[in-house]
């Protein structure tokens, strides 16, 4: 009996031993770490459980903050997803070389991969006042781009560079999606006497719009938890919600270390929404992708 | 031919040719934006970071930038960090992947929610919780020494490759039948470290390298983790640099960007020069 047991117990031990390491870190330095912030949220000063905290994130000056890291997400996600998703179908079904596609797709590997602080140095040698493309337009057209309005730290300045990790990225996830579309829908649209804005429009949109979506949704979550370009691009001129985070971890600047709490499930909210969107809009994609 | 045979012909073999041609106006126009938007950033940078000294091209800001001692001690305290890294990412994924594939497929998909949990939740907020759980009045002060401190933020970049570094290796293990490999060792007498050395880690070699690469250029230029934790890693001294320097922080971009570069490139050259043959079903 004792030896069935002993077994019985070592081979339970093998099954498990693999995987205990990963559970054990990840509990302690993932799981462990957020669940104590989360609790943190619904603690108040004294320790005692409350809303109060959670209810401070609806005062203007986070409030304020939280929209705007919203806008520079929705924005940046949707035009990210809208441009890359023009230049990945213009490789793939618009009639270019079939050698652009392979070399497209890695450098939208590199480029998702090139963001934080270099990123916003990129930007700034090349539209900041003393940039190389500000200088030539100036030198070369005339015109002068900081006087018609523009200003790279801004909220569209930031969506604009946002756009370059958005958009490659975009490519990167849609481009199977694209290839996935098969040659006989159009063939049989085009026989049907469809036009080729037709085919898109009731067609190809149709099948793609969950994976359109979804990658949207991923793009959203992607640019939200974003901070270092931000950082090195407008300073805090732009306070994301981010931003606001690190300056109030790094000097407690909201006096109340809880709200430091709220804020950051704040955050896990907004991404765990974005992310469940995406997930569920995946698998919906992925029934045309076989 | 009637007219209307005429007319019918016309449009079957007119209609595609303008299809296309309008299309292919769009698609080209589409394709030069996509390539304006990616390169100009790039040369523009690369230009900018040659302009330090005045009325000609330099490489001074290199100069400036690779004599720097602060440089120098930031960019090796990065390499030694991501090295860290990589090797306790794949120690704590690699059995994982495994097990899940041939012990315990039950926990597979609990496993593969926790790797990409990382991806969900910020990462100023994992590092937040960091300062938290572990600072000196915790059950766990790591915080409390230089050395702790150092291996939390392994810990911590080791949390944030999780996702890359699980795909990867995972990615490796599917187009193995790692069922038949492991009871075809075992029959042969093999135990579980000859089956995990000698048998899995050959056959994943290209995706532990992918894996290790991508990790790598992402803990190169990290910066929330670094700069709350308060270690003195590339990422924030980048940050210190573009507040106080003009043409310097181009030149660290040209810099980093040549790794991030250097890095895919390697992975894809990984893939050519030890290519395994796909288990046949």
């Amino acid at each position: 009996m004792a030896t069935a047991r002993g077994a019985y117990i070592s081979r339970t031990a093998a099954n498990w031993i693999g995987v205990i390491p990963f559970l054990a870190f990840t509990a302690i330095f993932l799981l462990l770490p957020t669940v104590n912030i989360v609790l943190g949220a619904f603690r108040g000063p004294d320790g005692g459980f409350t809303l109060d905290t959670l209810a401070k994130l609806f005062e203007p000056r986070l409030a304020n903050s939280f929209w705007l890291s919203i806008r520079v997400s929705f924005f940046s996600a949707a035009l990210g997803a809208l441009l890359g998703f023009l230049v990945a179908a213009a490789i793939i079904h618009g009639g270019l070389p079939k050698w652009l596609r392979a070399p497209m797709v890695t450098f939208s590997g590199v480029a998702a991969n090139f963001a934080g602080v270099p990123l916003a140095f990129a930007f700034i040698a090349t539209l900041g006042r003393l940039g190389l493309v500000t200088v030539l337009l100036r030198d070369w057209f005339g015109i002068n781009i900081y006087a018609s309005g523009f200003n790279l730290i801004s909220f569209w300045g930031l969506v604009f560079v946002y756009l370059y990790f958005q958009m490659s990225l975009m490519i990167l996830i849609i481009t199977p999606a694209l290839e996935g579309l098969r040659r006989e829908w159009d063939e049989a649209a085009q026989s049907l006497g469809a036009t080729s804005l037709q085919y898109w429009r009731m067609v190809a949109i149709p099948v793609l719009l969950p994976s359109l979506l979804g990658t949207f949704a991923l793009l959203f979550a992607n640019s939200f938890g974003a901070i270092a370009t931000a950082q090195a691009l407008t300073g805090s001129s732009q306070s994301l919600i981010t931003v606001q985070l690190f300056a109030q971890i790094r000097g407690d600047v909201l006096q109340d270390p809880n709200l430091g709490y709220a804020i950051a499930f704040g955050m896990i909210v907004i991404t765990a929404v974005a992310n469940a969107i995406y997930i569920v809009l995946r698998s919906r994609a992925e029934k045309w992708q076989k | 031919m009637t007219d209307q045979a005429a007319l019918n012909t016309a449009t079957v073999t007119d209609v595609p040719k303008a299809r296309r041609s309008v299309g292919s106006v769009f698609s080209w126009a589409m394709f030069i934006f996509g390539v304006l938007y990616f390169a100009l950033p790039l040369i523009g940078m690369f230009e900018f970071s040659l302009r330090k000294r005045r009325g000609t091209y330099s490489f001074d800001a290199y100069t400036t930038v690779l004599n720097d001692p602060q440089f120098q001690a930031t960019f090796s305290y990065s390499v030694v960090m991501s090295l860290v890294t990589i090797a306790l990412g794949m120690a704590l994924v690699l059995p994982a992947a495994i097990w899940v594939r041939i012990r315990l497929p039950k926990m597979r998909p609990v496993i593969e929610f926790i790797t990409l949990l990382p991806l969900v939740i910020p990462v100023i907020v994992i590092a937040f919780g960091y300062l938290r759980m572990f600072n000196t009045s915790s059950f766990l002060p790591m915080t409390g020494s230089i050395t702790g401190t150092n291996i939390l933020l392994a810990f911590g970049y080791a949390t944030l490759a999780l996702p890359y570094m699980y795909r990867a290796i995972d990615n490796g293990l599917r187009t193995l039948d790692v069922q038949t490999l492991t009871e075809a060792a075992q029959i042969l007498g093999a135990g579980w470290f000859t089956i995990i050395f000698k048998i899995m880690l050959p056959n994943v070699f290209t995706a532990l390298l992918s894996g290790a690469f991508l990790t790598f250029s992402i803990v190169l230029g990290e910066y929330v983790f670094a700069a709350l934790l308060d270690r003195p890693a590339f990422g924030p001294y980048m940050i210190w640099t573009g507040g106080n320097r003009a043409y310097e922080p181009a030149a660290l971009a040209v810099i980093a960007f040549t790794i991030t570069w250097g890095c895919m490139g390697l992975i894809m050259l990984a893939g050519r020069l030890f290519p395994h043959t796909r288990a046949k079903r």
